[in-house]
This record gives structure tokens, sequence and C-alpha cells, in this order.
């Protein structure tokens, strides 16, 4: 998902860690300045500011299609949508910050190619179609993911969650809007619809990580409340949820192995290719390399505002102080 | 062309182009909360442009609606200022583009409010809001990184060196707007140039930045004359729904 | 490296006679930037009519540690709130 294959480390298992593990399992929010286990610390930090990343770096992706927008209203939803992920990107790492690690240093480990995101924004935006795709699909798997996370043992990253949740329901909702005039639209119209369908649906599922059958840190993240259902589980429901949308717009599935099945009460579907999925996990991906130059070249050519507002301030403060 | 539609195309399309500029910062700004405050700046001068697009379309009267007056005219048809056709350079070109447009756009829409025509001065009284929060903004960072560091200093005077000439664009005038003015849609745009240059002469000096001296003047947007960036941003705007002509989006 | 800016606590007020209320944080240079960065960031939907910004490192809390001692004794003052006394109902509304 968005944060994937986070590392939780090994559990201890002290006095403090016992009376840790019952607030936790009694629903008991744990807040920024509470007692909490190095591991669970590291873990919060690890999984927050890869969410956070993702939403920073997922702007791009679809920033590339804001002053192509094919109509004025369509420019100004996209423009709102993106500037969400910067918010999104924002209330995360501020909640991240109550955890002890300043929203610097963690910008320096994503700039540096040391922190993970989602592998999902390295795939590259090549028609207006995708911008549909985009919204429809991976803020569909990421509303799935982020609805349990309101619930998260961590209060400030639980509150970050809601508000984050309120914000995006129009995403995919837009998204899907994109789609839909797409298919009612001119056969090339409806040609790109499909062909964005394609491109999208298995990097889509793999935004939910391995299963969980392959994942060591799933469990400690579940026992800890940070993490609240499988990847599998999440696949499944998305797969569940969108199908049928699909056929209502009248696409098709790129999925030869996707059926209904009546037994288990949803869809059987293909094995994604994890060895891409590990590739661009590794920087390996289509855009990962124009993802981090991207990202650098803003955090650099920015640093003289950045110090210039600093400067000014401190000037400020010298005069008032004399 | 009909004097209103005229004017409301040169209000219209300056409002596209600086917001089409604009939000190319989304994803790309010196900081997060900038990538925010600057996008929204973009949201208002988006829509302030379907409103100058509707009533230039009505007056019009052949059907067009505003997205065929930003996706189907060519740069020639274009009336803004070039002012805000000027690349993004870099950051402190932008908010200084920003600003000098402000510095014009907020006299310009208050004497807009008391306009004769009914639909503009409606337009006016919405936007002004707008308008007066993005001068606040604009202005407190023009101030702020003129007299901040050494270097933010030159890279905001380097700004304004290369963009003042072009702030003359945003006030040409010709025989459009007297028609306009002795209609009473116009106020007396006099009092416009001379809140302009109140404005800045103000802010620059607050700032530290010396506004150049020697006078020169870029005109021609609002006649449909631009720079050489505006194919560009044009090609790159209309491309997709030029490439499919019979499409609705 | 340059310096980061300071963090800072918003608070704001929904509508006519709610208090402020503590909806985040951001950073930002001084406190007028932090007021302005606050309404382009917590703002866009159009949810506030009144912000505050405090600086994070000027707030001062307990340690959660000593929650006990601050916040037991309370509890047992059960006679504070009006369901401990009970009224016959034939007294009427009360």
């Amino acid at each position: 998902m968005y944060a994937q294959l986070v590392e939780t480390g090994a559990a201890e298992t002290s006095e403090k860690d016992r009376e840790f593990q019952e607030k936790i399992d009694r629903g008991v929010r744990i807040e920024a300045n509470d007692w909490m286990p190095e591991g669970y610390r590291k873990t919060l930090i690890r999984q927050i500011s890869q969410h956070a990343h993702s939403e920073i770096v997922g702007q791009l992706p679809e920033g590339n299609w804001i002053t192509r927008a094919p109509s004025l209203q369509r420019k100004a939803i996209l423009l709102a949508k993106v500037q969400d992920e910067a918010g999104h990107g924002l209330y995360l790492y501020c909640a991240a910050e109550t955890l002890g690690i300043s929203r610097d240093e963690m910008t320096a480990q994503l700039l540096s190619g040391k922190a993970k995101y989602s592998s999902i924004f390295n795939y590259p935006t090549l028609t207006w179609a995708d911008i549909g795709a985009v919204g429809w699909l991976v803020d569909g798997a990421a509303i799935m993911n982020q609805v349990p996370l309101q619930r998260c043992s961590y209060g400030p990253y639980s509150r970050a969650m809601i508000r984050v949740c309120k914000e995006e329901s129009f995403h995919q909702r837009q998204g899907f809007d994109i789609m839909r005039q797409l298919c009612q639209g001119t056969d090339d119209q409806k040609a790109m619809a499909q062909d964005a369908l394609n491109r999208w649906w298995w990097p889509s599922l793999m935004m939910f990580g391995p299963s969980d059958k392959d994942s060591v840190h799933s469990e400690q993240s579940m026992k800890w409340g940070i993490k609240q259902n499988t990847n599998d589980e999440l696949r499944q429901k998305f797969v569940d949820q969108t199908v049928p949308q699909a056929e209502w717009l009248g696409l098709t599935v790129p999925d030869p192995d996707l059926a209904w099945n009546e037994a288990k009460g949803g869809y059987d579907f293909g094995e994604p290719d994890w060895s891409e999925f590990y590739e661009v996990l590794k920087g390996n991906g289509p855009c990962n390399r124009d993802r981090l130059a991207a990202r650098n070249k803003a955090w650099d050519d920015g640093a003289w505002y950045r110090d210039g507002l600093i400067a000014h301030a401190e000037k400020q403060q010298t005069i008032a102080a004399e | 062309m009909d004097s209103l539609v005229t004017f409301c195309l040169r209000m219209g399309d300056t409002t596209l182009i600086l917001g089409q500029q604009t939000a190319a910062w989304c994803g790309h700004a010196p900081v997060l909360e900038e990538d925010i405050a600057f996008a929204n700046m973009g949201l208002d001068l988006i829509g302030q442009t379907q409103l100058w697009y509707e009533i230039a379309a009505e007056a019009e009267g052949r059907g067009r609606t505003p997205d065929d007056l930003a996706f189907f005219r060519t740069e020639r048809q274009f009336l803004n200022a070039q002012l805000v056709e000027r690349p993004n350079t870099d950051f402190a070109h932008a908010l200084m583009r920003q600003y000098l447009f402000d510095a014009w756009h907020l006299p310009m829409q208050e004497a807009l409010c008391e306009s004769g025509h009914e639909a503009i001065r409606d337009l006016a009284r919405k936007s002004v809001k707008e308008v007066r929060y993005h001068i606040n903004r604009s202005r407190d960072l023009i101030v702020r990184l003129g007299d901040g560091s050494d270097e933010s200093r030159a890279k905001m005077q380097a700004a304004l060196d290369a963009l003042w000439p072009y702030a003359a664009d945003l006030m040409a005038t010709d025989a459009v707007e007297e028609t306009l003015a002795a209609q009473g849609v116009l106020p007396d745009l006099a009092r416009v140039r001379r809140a302009f240059e109140a404005e800045t002469a103000a802010t620059m000096a607050r700032a530290t930045l010396d506004i150049p001296a020697n006078g020169h003047a870029r005109t021609g947007g609002r006649t449909g004359i631009h720079t050489e960036t505006m194919g560009y941003i044009l090609a790159e705007m209309q491309q997709v729904p030029r490439s499919y002509p019979d499409a609705r989006w | 490296m340059s310096k980061e800016w300071p963090l800072w606590e918003i608070f704001i007020r929904g509508q006519h006679g709610l208090s402020h209320r503590h909806v985040g944080s951001l950073h930002a240079p001084d406190a007028e930037m932090a007021l302005k960065n606050a309404r382009d960031v917590y703002t866009r939907r159009n949810e506030g009519m009144s912000i505050w910004v405090v600086e994070s490192a000027k707030i001062t809390a307990f340690d959660p540690d000593t929650a006990e001692q601050n916040f037991a004794a309370p509890k047992s003052k059960v006679y504070r709130h009006p369901s401990f006394f009970e009224i016959p109902d034939d007294v009427g509304a009360m």
C-alpha cells in the first residue's frame, strides 16, 4: 500500500511492553509523549513517513497532467486533488514528527533514495485517461487501506487519517467520473480508457503488497494495532468492488483468470508479477529516477526561499529584541 | 470584435494563463506549505477565468462555451497581458509575476465593483475578496524575501528586473477601454495605474528592492502580440481537446 | 544544511459560537506566515472562520507518566454530578 513492507524489528517482552500491549488490546490510543516500545516507535516512523512520501511523490504522476487537462473544470478539479495530496503528505509528516523525527530528516531520507514510497507512483501517466484510472483504481485502493487506519493505535496517525479520508472521498469519484465520460464518449476515448485500465490494473493490485504469508512484519504490526487487515484481505476486497465498476463502464479487466467464485462470494483472480514489484521497489521501475530527480530539484531549487524567509524572521526578532 | 467581448477576453485570458503557469508549481514548490498556497491561487484564477469567459461568450452570442474560448483559439487570438506568460524560470520569478499581477488586479477588481455592467460587477464583488488575500500573501513574501538573505534578495531583484518591463502591459489600454469607460462599464483606469504605482513603490521600498529606472516597457498582449513562450503554453494546454475535437471531457 | 522552519500548532474556530479546536500542525518561518499557511492548508474546504497559531515548542504539558496523580482524584467525587442525587418523580422537573 502507501507503506509497503514496513519492518517492525523483533518484539521485546518486558513488564512495560506487556502493559503497553494491554493498553492497545483495550483499544486505548497511544499519544506522542506516552511510553512506547522502541520497535513500535520505529515501525510507526517508517510507516507514517513512507505514507507521507507516497503522498508527496504521488503528486508527480497526476501533476504531470494539470497543465494539459482537457477542460477548465477538469483542470481545477485535478489541481485541487493534487493539492490535497500535498496536504495529506503534510498532515502525515506532522504525525511522524510527534515521534521525534523532523520533516527535514524524513525529506533527506526520501531524497537520498533511502526511504521507500509506494511502488505505484513509479509508473508513468501517459494519456488523460491515466488520470481517470489513477483516481479510480489507485485512490480506490488507497481508501481501502486508509479507512481502517483511522482506527490505528497511534493517536496522531489515526487523527491524520481521519482528516485524509474525509478529504479523499472525492478523489476516487473524480477518477471514476473521468472514466465514465471517456467510456460514454467517442471510440478513441473509449480505447484510451481501456488502455489506461490495461496498464494500471496490475500495478494497482501490487499496491497492497505481497501476500501476508510472505510478510514477516505483518503479524507484529497487527498486534500493535498499526495494521488492521492483511494485504490479501484488502486486495480481495478491492477486486470485488472494482470488477463490477469496470463492467458498468464497459471495460475489460486484463486478467484471463478473473472469475466469480460463488462458494467464497468473491472473485478469483490471477497473481501479479511480483518480480516486477520487487524491481520497482529496488528503484528500477519506469519512473523511479525521474520521480526522485523531480523531488530533489524542487528541494534544491527551493533552498534559497526557505533560508531567505528564516533570515527575515531572525532579522525581525533581533529588531524586536532591541 | 465587440468591445465588451474583447475586454472580457483580455481579463479572462490573463487569469487563465497565470492560473496555468501557477498550477504548474503544484508538486514542485520550495516547501509543502507553498505547494498548497500556490495551488489555492491557481484555483481562484481558473475560477475567475470561467466567469470572464461566460460573460464574453454570452456577449458574443455565437454559442461558444468557456472551454471553446480556452482551448480553440490561437495565439494571436489570446489577449492576455504578456507578464503572465513569462516563464516559470524559478520561484522568485513566479512570486514576482504573481505580485505584480496582484498589484494591478486588486485596484482593477475594486474599480470593477462599481461597473455599470451587472455581470461584471457581480464577478468583481466575488473575485475581489480572493484577490485581497492573494496580494496580502504575495506582498508579504516579496517583502520577506527581498529583505531576507543576500541570496534571496538577489533572486528577487533579478526577477523584478526581468519582469518589470512587462507590468506595463497589464495597464495598456486602447479604444476598447475608452469605449467601455464612456458606457460606464469601466471605471477611470488612470486610478488603477496610480494605485499600482503606489502599491509597488511602497512594497519594493520595504523589500529593499530597486524598481528598474530605465522606463523600458513591453506591451502588445492586449492585441494578441505575445512573447515566444506563449505558443508553448497554448500547445501544452490545448493539446488534448485539439487532438480530439469531437470529444467531450 | 539550512535551519528548519519551526513547527506550529493550528487551532480553528469552525463556526460562530464554537471554541477554537486543534486541527493539526505545519511549518512556517514566523507567526504571520504560520497564519497564512494555516489558512491555505487547513481551510481549503471552508472549515474555518478564525485561526490561532501557537509555536509547538511553546506548549507546556504534563508528563503522561504523572496522569494518575494529576487526574485520579476527581474520580471519587461522584457527588459533583447531578445523577448522584435521587429526586422523587413527583417533585417534578429539576
